[in-house]
């Protein structure tokens, strides 16, 4: 589990180009750091879900990303999105 | 067959026939579900909104758990992803946006309306938020933080406006009747008529 505030990094991995997938991490986000917000809750893995598959439960986190790294041209000033913990790693 | 070009009706009717005879979803529950969802509506969320201007405690309420919040409202939540409720101040400003396909809060909100699905609103939202409030008609200041929400998974966010000043003393209906869906999803901001 993460503690608010801990810097995490969003795993740079692309399932699609594996197979047939269901994911919830945006593409722009994948690589990007960011911190912590809160701890959501734990939710059945989507990525199992989707298909019917025996979903085991992911605590679910809401990270703060600066938008700038993604777009340096953004007018946003943060960029908050729920992301699963197996999507993390310590940044 | 192509999907695409079946008639809808059949469609469903065979569908609910099949859920039903895998035991998976029955006639009536689907019929229940229809119900609850037909009775989301954008009033809701404006109720909750305009309850959490006048009453400090519900306002708290709302911020922590918005699904009790919206269930204190007699709207009905269960089976529902949880609610979620993201507070304006005078300093940072809400948008939200669910880039990955059109998940919205349906309990409080209603049915999205179609430009929330479009690609343009998705792709904007995140990259140019300034730009698209400013095309809304909702200026920004400088000075006022602009966080945007991607909705992305299990919850359903909301947004709680800030009260425009102008409406000191107003009851909670007259409060509702000027809060909209897109302030309630952070497009626009509360304006008095």
């Amino acid at each position: 589990m993460f503690a608010p505030g801990t810097e995490v990094r969003v795993r740079l991995d692309w399932p699609e180009t594996r197979g047939r997938c269901h994911i919830r991490t945006p593409h722009y986000v994948r690589g990007a750091s960011g911190k912590i917000v809160r701890h959501l809750g734990d939710f059945a893995n989507p990525e199992n879900l989707a298909f019917a598959r025996p979903a085991e439960t992911v605590p679910l986190y809401h990270v703060r990303f600066d938008p700038k790294t993604v777009w340096p041209d953004t007018s946003a000033d943060d960029i908050v999105i729920e992301i699963f913990q197996h999507w993390l790693e310590l940044a | 067959m192509i999907l695409t070009e079946t008639d809808p009706d059949r469609l469903l009717t065979a569908l609910r026939a099949i859920l039903a005879g895998k035991a998976i979803a029955s006639d009536a529950e689907i019929s229940e579900r229809i119900r609850i969802t037909d009775g989301g509506d954008k009033a809701q969320g404006a109720r909750m909104v305009a309850r959490a201007w006048t009453d400090p405690d519900y306002r708290a309420l709302m911020l922590a758990d918005g699904t009790r919040a919206a269930e204190a409202m007699d709207i009905p939540m269960r089976g529902l992803p949880p609610l979620g409720v993201l507070e304006d101040t005078p300093d940072q400003h809400h948008l939200v946006v669910c880039t990955l396909c059109s998940c919205y809060p349906r309990a409080v909100l209603g049915y999205p309306p179609l430009w929330f699905k479009s690609a343009g609103y998705r792709a904007r939202a995140v990259r140019d938020p300034r730009g698209l409030l400013a095309e809304w008609g909702t200026p920004l200041p400088k000075s006022v933080r602009l966080r945007v929400v991607d909705s992305t998974a299990d919850y359903r966010w909301m947004v709680l406006p800030l009260r425009p000043a102008g409406t000191e003393g107003w009851d909670v209906d007259r409060l509702a009747a000027i809060v909209t869906e897109g302030d309630m999803i952070g497009v626009t901001i509360p304006a008095i008529g």
